[in-house]
């Protein structure tokens, strides 16, 4: 448990990073450091996309999987990590 | 009858065969002389033998029966017997025997008859063994009959023959018989063409002109037309509306975990697992964006700064025009300037004489003769004012109500707050704006009323002014409107405003007062009946100096809201403030109204206000707003700058920025630039003006520019549009400058407004560190005193004297040349000379 608060403490601690999430794999957050709206707006809408994109990268190769998703807008950068039973949503202001 | 009827009587034998049936019903009326149906009893039945279906049955129905037995029967029985009723029949029967005939059917009616005719009787009794041969017989012959073929007869003729003659075609006269031949040779020969005239031939050409067919001129006065009634065909469809459950709209809620569930998770051992495999991943990925950023422009970025160049040279503010009256501002100078907030090319200077406080109260006399003004100037007229603004007295400072741009607040000398209202002006202000070429050509043709048209310039009294002894005790300094979107109660908490227009001032004076007026009818506890009948008497007076009566309700008797003092933060006594500051509020409820304001503006010039009708509201309507900060800061006398609250609790936060710090020069006025965030004008006392450039350099004013010999009194820029910004400069001599403000100082370079930022947090970095180092180097001192007086407490070691310590030294050198002696010595390097010389 502090282990995993550490580690998450040192991503937060990198410069730019707005908010962290965890999600499980229905897409419910699990620990968040935003407010609670954006979190389950987050949530909801990436598990969504992680889903999809996971699709179609099986669909293309079977034997390849999504390791790392990064969404670049024009304010700031959505990164998500998917695993088998959780995934990590870090959000970043890169210009900042 | 024919053959055909002897079936009729074997119909009882032959009853088996239906088909035979249907003759029976012809033949019966027939044979009713013949037959004599009857009944007879079961006793008959027994003394005759013929007992129903045991002695006579279908099949042998007949029984012949002895006449005698039967008129035996008759005389025995008389009239019981059943042979009563054909007595007569039996008696004139010729045989001795009569047959009687069961009859199985019911044919004649009766279960028994008698036949009385004896022909009867033999065909009855022959018929059977024959009866079949005849029936066979019978049939044959009848179809026979019926299948005779017609015979042919005569063809009688009905005309026919003529039609079919008329119909058929035969040949009138024998067929003609052509041969048409060519001679071989010719074909396939070269074909000549030769050209002919049609003209040559009477037949050879042949015209067809046209001619003008009399068919069609003929118009038909009676047409026959067929007229076919047709029933309308409709074709009408209906279907049942098919009403399936359609989603309107759905309310949804997200997932969540409840606490203990998102515990459970997160100390589960694959959460760790995961958060650790994947955490690298995530770092990899900010650091890089940290390293450089790939969605940069670098192109884009740099061509903001390229436009730096080609304006370098002209960093000059030029003067683009001056205004100076010869009438109102001589011997005068300016206090204060405002830019009209609409109207473009408008600018108000407020005058004032140019006496100190002596001078003042030795020309007091002339001084109350020579009214006190505030002068309107447009850029379309450089000589003369375009509107004059009377005043009870010297104003110091005024401006322009920002949600009505026809209400100025102004504060005088003697403490009094003033109020105009120039409604009534304001398309004049317009029009010389507007269309200030057109006054030009008039001015050319009315050359005659030039001197009218300078006394036309209309004067407006002021509308209304502050109570004397309510006022401030010192002449007002500072006057500023409160921003719309919120007002202060007589507690000085912030609240809503309802209204969304300006309607509270706050003046400041050295008389250590703050004051916020309110510009409506103030609320009243109990007004008495008399004053309202009073006032309602007084509306229909005409004001005797032509002012508007916006503020009737305040002329006179105008008292503050509330009153602030401002006392001293360290010592005792309070300060007097010079200029305060308000820090920009936006509350809550009004995020969009900064957008909403332009548009806001021109409504409300359609439908004035009437300030008379508004009313305070009480404490308890008007939510209070918690995020108005009611902090400002305010400049006093002494040189200092406070942050202070004006709400009357008990404040914490109050501080002073900074101590006074004298300079050589008076810096009389200062204006942050409105474009550029780290630029700002300073305006001083020997006419130059100073552009501070935070970001080039901070000890001192990147360019100095001399505007005018006397000193600046007041600096006001103001943005005419994207190209042109103007800065306003006024002097001790009452001249009011425009000056132009070039490229380099208006337009923000990238990032500006970030590195400002940076710098300032810095500087406050900086401050904070300063702090810090005072507070420990003052702790280090105080440790270092408490060591000193420790060390005096403890026995006082002996002091060397000074030649003690020289000796020491001496002989501490003497040791080290001696042990580099030994050391040569050792290393064979040691030449041996006098060491004595070289001490």
């Amino acid at each position: 448990m502090a282990e995993v608060e550490e580690t998450l403490k040192r991503i937060q601690g990198q410069k730019g990073v707005q908010g962290i999430i965890i999600v499980n794999a229905e897409g419910i957050p699990i620990k968040t450091t935003m407010d609670n709206t954006s979190t389950v707006q987050y949530a909801g809408l990436i598990h969504q996309l992680v889903m999809k994109a996971r699709g179609t990268i099986r669909d293309i190769d079977p034997q390849n999987d999504l390791t790392f998703l990064r969404i670049r807008s024009k304010k700031n950068e959505i990164m998500i990590a998917p695993d088998k039973d959780y995934f990590l949503i870090v959000i970043q202001n890169p210009s900042d | 009858m024919t053959s055909k009827r002897p079936k009729s009587t074997g119909n009882g034998v032959g009853s088996k065969g239906k088909g035979k049936d249907k003759k029976n019903d012809a033949d019966s009326p027939a044979d009713s002389v013949d037959i004599f149906p009857m009944v007879l009893t079961s006793a008959t039945q027994e003394m005759f033998g013929c007992r129903a279906d045991e002695d006579v049955t279908g099949d042998n129905p007949y029984k012949l029966l002895r006449k005698d037995d039967i008129l035996q029967d008759m005389r025995t029985r008389a009239a019981v017997s059943d042979f009563s009723p054909a007595k007569q029949l039996v008696t004139d029967y010729p045989e001795e025997e009569i047959l009687l005939v069961y009859d199985i059917d019911f044919i004649h009616g009766q279960s028994f008859y008698l036949v009385l005719t004896v022909e009867t009787k033999d065909k009855m009794l022959s018929l059977p063994a024959s009866e079949e041969g005849v029936a066979a017989e019978a049939v044959p012959s009848e179809v026979f009959v019926q299948e005779k073929t017609p015979e042919p007869q005569p063809w009688v003729s009905l005309g026919s023959e003529q039609e079919i003659e008329e119909e058929s075609v035969t040949d009138s006269r024998p067929r003609l018989k052509y041969k048409i031949s060519r001679a071989r040779r010719e074909f396939g020969a070269r074909v000549c063409f030769s050209s002919r005239n049609a003209a040559d031939t009477k037949d050879g050409h042949m015209e067809c002109s046209s001619y003008q067919d009399r068919s069609f001129s003929l118009r038909q006065m009676e047409r026959q037309s067929a007229v076919q009634a047709i029933p309308a065909l409709h074709s009408s469809s209906t279907q049942t509306i098919w009403r399936y459950p359609k989603n309107m709209c759905t309310q949804y809620e997200p997932r969540e975990f409840s606490e203990e569930e998102k515990e459970n998770c997160l100390q589960s051992e694959s959460l760790k697992n995961f958060v650790n495999s994947v955490a690298w991943r995530f770092e990899t990925a900010l650091q890089q964006n940290e390293i450089m950023d790939v969605f940069l422009d670098d192109w884009k970025a740099l061509k903001e700064d390229d436009g730096g160049y080609g304006g370098k040279a002209d960093t000059h503010l030029k003067e683009y025009q001056s205004f100076t009256d010869l009438h109102f501002s001589k011997e005068k100078t300016i206090s204060d300037i405002n830019w009209h907030p609409t109207i473009n090319g408008v600018i108000a200077v407020s005058v004032i004489e140019r006496l100190s406080f002596e001078d003042r109260i030795n020309a007091s006399t002339k001084l109350l003769l020579n009214p006190s003004l505030i002068l309107f100037w447009s850029f379309s007229d450089p000589i003369n004012p375009q509107l004059l603004l009377e005043c009870p007295d010297d104003v110091f400072s005024f401006e322009f109500c920002p949600s009505d741009p026809n209400i100025i607040v102004g504060g005088c000398m003697n403490g009094q707050v003033v109020l105009w209202d120039i409604s009534a002006h304001v398309e004049r202000l317009q029009g010389t704006r507007s269309s200030g070429g057109k006054n030009m050509a008039a001015n050319a043709n009315a050359f005659a009323f030039e001197d009218k048209r300078a006394e036309e310039t209309p004067v407006v009294r002021y509308c209304a002014v502050s109570a004397i002894e309510s006022g401030h005790k010192a002449p007002i300094t500072d006057v500023q409107w409160l921003p719309e979107n919120f007002e202060v109660t007589r507690l000085g908490v912030p609240v809503e405003n309802k209204s969304q227009i300006c309607v509270q001032v706050i003046t400041c004076a050295p008389d250590c007062c703050v004051m916020f007026w309110d510009i409506r009818t103030p609320r009243m506890a109990t007004q008495p009946m008399t004053d309202r009948r009073q006032k309602a008497e007084e509306k229909p007076l005409e004001n005797p100096h032509g002012v508007p009566n916006t503020f009737k309700h305040l002329d006179l008797t105008w008292k503050p809201l509330v009153r602030v003092a401002l006392p001293k933060i360290d010592t005792s006594g309070e300060y007097s403030p010079l200029k305060f500051s308000l820090q920009d509020n936006t509350c809550d409820s009004h995020t969009g109204s900064n957008a909403d304001r332009p548009r806001l503006q021109t409504e409300r010039s359609e439908a004035n206000p009437e300030y008379a009708l508004l009313r305070v509201p009480s404490a308890k309507h008007v939510k209070p707003l918690e995020d108005v900060v009611s902090k400002f800061y305010v400049g006093t006398e002494d040189g200092e700058l406070i942050y202070t609250d004006w709400k009357l609790e008990k404040d914490h936060d109050s501080g002073r920025l900074f101590s006074k710090t004298s300079t050589r020069l008076f810096l009389n006025d200062g204006y942050w630039s409105q474009s550029r965030p780290a630029v700002f004008f300073i305006g001083k006392e020997d006419g130059n003006i100073d552009v501070w450039d935070l970001l080039e350099k901070t000890h001192e004013p990147s360019q100095t520019q001399n505007i005018t010999t006397a000193q600046i009194t007041c600096i006001k820029p103001w943005i005419v549009s994207s190209k042109q910004h103007l800065l306003a400069v006024s002097d001790h001599l009452g001249t009011l400058h425009i000056l132009e403000v070039p490229w380099t100082l208006r337009t923000p370079s990238s990032n500006e407004k970030l590195s400002t930022r940076k710098y300032f947090e810095k500087e406050v970095d900086r401050l904070v560190y300063f702090e810090k180092r005072m507070e420990t180097r003052s702790k280090e001192k105080r440790d270092m005193e408490a060591e000193e007086t420790r060390k005096r407490t403890e026995p006082v070691m002996p002091e060397k004297a000074e030649e003690q310590i020289l000796e020491e030294a001496l002989k501490d050198y003497k040791d080290y040349l001696a042990l580099e002696k030994v050391i040569l010595k050792d290393m064979g390097l040691l030449v041996d000379t006098d060491d004595s010389s070289d001490i």
